[in-house]
């Protein structure tokens, strides 16, 4: 039992360091990654890989980065978090900023933020119970954590005010501006009674999950948020 | 030869609107030309740094001064 708790840690702590190796041309996570094997390696014996080996790789150039489809990107968008929400369009409008092409695929909770002010869902009292507990629109997300009764959220837009951070449905017309793309799960939207006409404006054809492996298939980077 | 400097002023504005801002304002003037960017934000240093990688646009300049920092970019 202890042995198997252990080991979970283990495993994802060298999955990092080792995704850091591969990802960046950094000396520091190079340096991080080294220091961080000599401990994990003595305490797992099992884990005999050679990453100081992985450290030494020559570093990759800019110029030979692989032809992966480096200029999309896909965020897979499922929480409807508040701060996740806002993380994903300031991910997105960057992004399109850098020239990239971006798609933001809304599965889940992901629809919510995207919903109209005052649209009427579903057509059943589960899909009506859903809109109800969960207030659609991107001017009524909650936080993840420490939402308390919209207490959270109204201090932390409040905050991002006198910090002037662009709120998330200025972010959101800008993404939209700059050609993000917006395509809904049509799963969710039939389970959830959704119909295009609750969605804001702009936004793209349904499509499914094999839709998605297309793109990851086409080694487009993906983000699942 | 003198280049016609464009400007976008960035200064007070968080992440990621003066990323946002210059690539609006690099899309409208031709290639060669420059663009300083004001900004107040710290992270911009390597925002723009990786910016101009990503994008191509050469980053010609960069400096601080008093919590401003001023890059100056080329487009490609």
């Amino acid at each position: 039992m202890t042995i198997a708790t252990r080991s979970i840690p283990m495993d994802l702590l060298r999955e990092v360091f080792v995704n850091a190796i591969a990802d960046g041309p950094s000396g520091e996570f190079a340096a991080a990654a080294s220091v961080g094997a000599e401990p994990i390696a003595a305490a797992a014996p099992v884990l005999d890989e050679p990453t100081t080996t992985i450290a030494t790789e020559p570093e990759p150039e800019a110029e030979e980065r692989l032809p992966s489809k480096a200029d999309e990107l896909l965020i897979i968008f499922e929480s409807g978090d508040l701060e996740r929400t806002w993380a994903t369009l300031i991910l997105a409008t960057s992004a399109a900023a850098s020239g990239m092409k971006v798609s933001i695929f809304l599965t889940f909770w992901g629809f919510f933020p995207l919903i109209k002010p005052g649209a009427k869902i579903g057509d059943n009292w589960m899909q009506k119970m859903l809109a109800v507990m969960n207030r659609p629109g991107i001017d009524h997300l909650k936080l993840s954590r420490l939402n308390f009764m919209g207490m959270g959220p109204w201090m932390m837009k409040r905050l991002a005010k006198q910090y002037r951070v662009s709120q998330p449905g200025e972010l959101l017309e800008i993404a939209q501006a700059m050609g993000v793309k917006l395509i809904p799960c049509q799963m969710t939207m039939d389970m959830f009674g959704l119909t295009r006409d609750d969605l804001i404006e702009g936004i793209e054809e349904p499509a499914g999950a094999a839709t998605v492996l297309g793109m990851v298939a086409d080694r487009v980077p993906a983000i699942f948020i | 030869m003198t280049l016609q400097m464009h400007q976008v002023d960035a200064r007070g504005l968080a992440c990621p609107m003066p990323i946002v801002k210059t690539a609006q304002a690099i899309a409208g003037i031709g290639s060669g030309e420059l663009l300083e960017v004001l900004a107040t934000d710290p992270g911009s240093t390597k925002d723009f740094t990786a910016w101009s990688r990503t994008t191509g646009h050469e980053l010609v300049e960069q400096s601080e001064d008093g919590g401003v920092f001023r890059f100056v970019l080329r487009k490609k």
